[in-house]
């Protein structure tokens, strides 16, 4: 799989860092103990540490620092047993403090790593950088009217965990992944909750392009994009963008970009580079921040079973693709409800790939179609199991089974009620079949002849008009067999 | 380590202050005089020293994550000279 991009004269390839904003899913701020509940009144949630008056002095919320350091856990991360909380220094309305308390030199996660799996089976590393924790920042509504800009300070002060990842990414179907994949580790860690609509978790793209082989291009970052189509499509136009300004003879400028979502296109932000002089140093209101490790190692013991190990124990245990299984393990609800079905019956182990069908393409597409998250699914796990142990003891084919799940979805029923009461066990009687290919050869006589004046394709109509006299309820296997030795006598 | 003109007037950009001719050229003289007593430091050899962070021997406070319900629009907006139903109103920010 190739990712360069074919330009009106070389190719060129795409070279992408993240940076990805994830909310701590905590009760209160970070430095303050206001609120950090979505949806709330303006500027209900403001103390007057966010609204940084005069004298107030921050404190740290000992959580947000557990799940930082959980969180660098599940990246495979070093953790920094000292790190130091440092003010980045700009003006902006929704900033009361006129800085963000954030990490600089000693961020409180180094260096760690996450797995990215493609569709032929193959996965690829993605390095991280760092992971450091941050304030978080105000709204401001910039829409509502022509002069002014409305702010409401409830974000402001929500604490933020900074992931930096290398510029390993090439496309944008690799950043696509690599965000999933982290917004999967941080849902199944419980330290994010990885809402993208209500900007739980946002990304800052960094990207350039170069001649494969050569020196990185001069790179534009593309800020606050909230959902993985918008990242994707900004780096789709903004690469596009970059290799036609370089074959037409131009430079790229380093450049902050804004991301239009309706139009789809990248321009660069108003303010000059010169706003962008932070001026870090060591906040003097808050004293370096220490985790032995002890505390560390605690920690290491909540850690719950991540999408990797999950993956590896489906694609050893139950012979799963590594593909299948990471697409299975990646929204960990998804997950449970599998591993519940395996649990609810000792025979479905060996099963797991028709489960796995049943549940990623026929309940998946009832759910999609009424919008009904699995967690609310109207057929539990056992029942689903349980469907496919009748489908795999030739109870009922492959076929009706699909009726049955329509009927246990609007129902709720057990299968095996609502097979009883339509009737729809299969017909592995071999006399009754007999009867009704007996039938249907009698009342086609014309075809039967044909057939054996050698048009073999007429066996499927053969096959179909039995299948529609039993109601779908013949077993194939025994029909097809039952015909084709009623016609060969017929010779 | 010496000032110019330049370095102030940018140092005033970022802190959004507006210096007259004559200001800039006060704080001039202030803060090199400023620097070159800090920098007296440098007779002092710190080799072998760790930088420190603050000269407090305590280990940093941290606090439970519990949150207090405070309904502040009220009171967070009071001073505010400008205002829309909840919200502070400021002059337009343009991005």
């Amino acid at each position: 799989m190739s990712n360069l991009i074919k330009g009106k004269k070389y190719e060129w390839e795409t070279v992408i860092g993240l940076e990805i904003h994830a909310q701590v899913k905590s009760n209160s701020k970070l430095f303050s103990n206001s609120s950090t509940a979505f949806g709330s009144k303006p500027n209900s949630q403001v103390s007057l540490v966010d609204a940084a008056m005069p004298g107030m002095l921050p404190v740290i919320n000992k959580y947000c620092i557990e799940q930082a350091v959980k969180t660098g856990i599940g990246l495979k991360a070093k953790i920094n047993n000292y790190s130091v909380f440092d003010r980045k220094n700009y003006f902006y309305a929704d900033l009361p403090q006129g800085y963000q308390i954030s990490q600089y030199k000693y961020p409180i996660v180094g260096e760690g790593k996450v797995i990215i799996d493609f569709k032929d089976g193959s996965s690829k590393d993605i390095r991280i950088v760092r992971l450091h924790l941050e304030q978080d920042a105000g709204k401001s509504l910039h829409d509502q009217n022509p002069k002014k800009t409305y702010v409401d300070l409830n974000r402001s002060g929500v604490a933020l965990m900074e992931i930096v990842s290398e510029p390993d990414i090439r496309s944008a179907d690799e950043a696509g992944l690599y965000i999933s994949k982290i917004r999967s580790i941080l849902m199944y860690l419980g330290t994010c909750d990885g809402n993208m609509q209500e900007g739980s978790l946002r990304a800052d793209v960094n990207i350039s392009v170069r001649k494969p082989g050569y020196e990185y291009g001069t790179r534009c970052e593309i800020k606050n994009l909230n959902s993985i189509k918008f990242i994707k499509q900004a780096i789709n136009y903004e690469s596009q963008r970059q290799v036609e300004v370089l074959e037409e003879g131009g430079v790229i400028e380093q450049n902050t970009l804004l991301f239009n979502t309706s139009t789809g296109k990248t321009r660069p932000m108003r303010s000059k580079e010169e706003a962008h002089d932070y001026r870090y140093f060591p906040d003097p209101d808050l004293l370096p921040l220490e985790i032995d490790q002890e505390e560390i190692n605690k920690l290491k013991k909540t850690i719950p079973e991540l999408p990797d190990d999950r993956k590896k124990r489906y694609v050893e245990d139950y012979n799963l693709s590594n593909y299948d299984a990471s697409v299975l393990t990646a929204d960990k609800l998804v997950s449970d409800y599998f591993d519940n079905i395996i649990k609810s019956d000792k025979t479905l182990k060996e099963s797991s790939k028709i489960v796995v069908n049943w549940l990623t393409s026929e309940l998946f597409s009832l759910l999609n179609e009424k919008n009904i998250e699995i967690n609310n699914s109207p057929i539990t796990p056992e029942n689903l199991g349980r469907l496919v142990k009748l489908i795999k003891e030739d109870i009922i084919s492959g076929k009706i089974a699909k009726d049955v799940l329509v009927e246990m979805f609007n129902t709720k029923e057990d299968p095996e009620k609502i097979i009883e009461r339509k009737g729809l066990k299969q017909v592995t009687n071999t006399s009754e079949i007999e009867i009704i290919v007996e039938e249907v050869l009698e009342e086609n006589k014309k075809m039967v002849e044909q057939y054996l004046s050698g048009k073999d394709k007429l066996l499927g109509f053969f096959v179909g008009q039995s299948m529609q006299k039993s109601k779908g309820k013949a077993n194939p296997k025994i029909l097809n067999e039952i015909l084709k030795s009623k016609l060969s006598k017929k010779h | 380590m010496k000032l110019d003109t330049n370095t102030i007037n940018k140092i005033a950009k970022l802190a959004r202050i507006r210096l007259s001719e004559e200001e800039a050229k006060d704080l001039l003289k202030d803060m090199n005089s400023i620097l070159d007593w800090v920098e007296q430091l440098n007779e002092v050899n710190t080799d072998s020293v760790k930088p420190l962070a603050n000269i407090s021997s305590s280990i940093l406070p941290q606090r439970k994550d519990e949150a207090k319900d405070i309904n502040s629009s009220d009171e967070i907006l009071k001073n505010s000279p400008d205002k829309l139903e909840g919200y502070f109103a400021v002059p337009k920010v343009v991005e």
